[in-house]
């Protein structure tokens, strides 16, 4: 039932979103994704508990702005090296640890760290993640870790456990 | 209102120009894939905030579209990279460290 009720909304989200709130859009928005939801739900691993929306929104409110400002900050550091005729890069694989277990606390922070620039994340296996990054720096693999996931990882600990 | 909008798009499209030139510039696949996808974030961002200062009524869409080039570009840049690496792509000589090296050796003798 909590499967049935998440896809449900998962999908009637979307939809608001782009066919606006007029009542009849509502009502064949809402049937549409009950119906696709009742098809598809057996197959889904996500639940919907009750502690998911609290997370949903400390996700939105604390995690989105500090990662906007990763974000604009990163992009205009690789912006800098492009431009810069001597091109100042120092690439390399890193391998840094992380604490994050859950596939969706992971999903984010291995997005998170590709989406600002300078960083790419490759691969992972349990307790690291391998990222490729165009300008390394530190020595050990805690520093590294520090430097690349550090603004992320707590407080999508937080958010993902 | 009007001139706002066409400063933020003019942003976008200036980090869309950063992007390509990125490609043209960086020395293998990884680094390009660094400029070249980094580029689409900030640029569709700004952009896509561009318009909806223009057109306020279509801030919803332009919200689904920026949650969806979120989740997925960094997907797809992941997974070219992997891809990449593992078909054997030369590698930058100045790359400094390369622990992917030893996690390969590894799955790739598990493979044979």
């Amino acid at each position: 039932m909590s499967k049935f009720i998440g896809a449900s909304v998962i999908m009637f989200i979307p939809w608001v979103l782009l066919a606006g709130s007029d009542p009849s859009e509502l009502i064949l928005g809402a049937t549409v994704a009950m119906v696709i939801a009742g098809i598809i739900y057996r197959n889904l691993d996500y639940a919907f508990k009750s502690g998911s929306l609290a997370g949903a929104i400390k996700f939105l409110v604390v995690y989105v702005p500090v990662f906007l400002w990763e974000l604009v900050k990163a992009n205009i550091d690789v912006a800098f090296r492009v431009l810069n005729p001597r091109m100042p890069i120092n690439p390399g694989f890193v391998k840094i640890p992380t604490g994050i277990k859950g596939d969706y606390g992971r999903l984010a922070l291995a997005n998170s760290i590709t989406l600002t620039p300078g960083t790419l994340s490759v691969d992972g296996d349990e307790n690291h993640l391998y990222v490729h990054w165009i300008d390394v720096m530190g020595e050990s693999q805690k520093e590294r870790g520090e430097l690349v996931s550090g603004p992320f990882e707590d407080i999508l600990g937080g958010i993902f456990k | 209102m009007i001139i706002v909008s066409y400063i933020l798009m003019l942003i976008g499209a200036f980090f869309y120009a950063i992007g390509g030139l990125g490609i043209y510039r960086m020395p293998d696949l990884f680094n390009r894939a660094q400029a070249g996808t980094k580029a689409t974030t900030l640029g569709t961002l700004s952009l896509l905030l561009g318009v909806g200062v223009q057109q306020p009524s279509w801030i919803p869409k332009l919200l689904l579209i920026a949650v969806f080039i979120a989740v997925t570009n960094p997907v797809g840049s992941s997974t070219l990279a992997r891809a990449g690496y593992h078909s054997g792509v030369p590698i930058y000589e100045g790359t400094q460290v390369d622990d992917l090296k030893e996690l390969y050796k590894k799955e790739d003798g598990l493979d044979e």
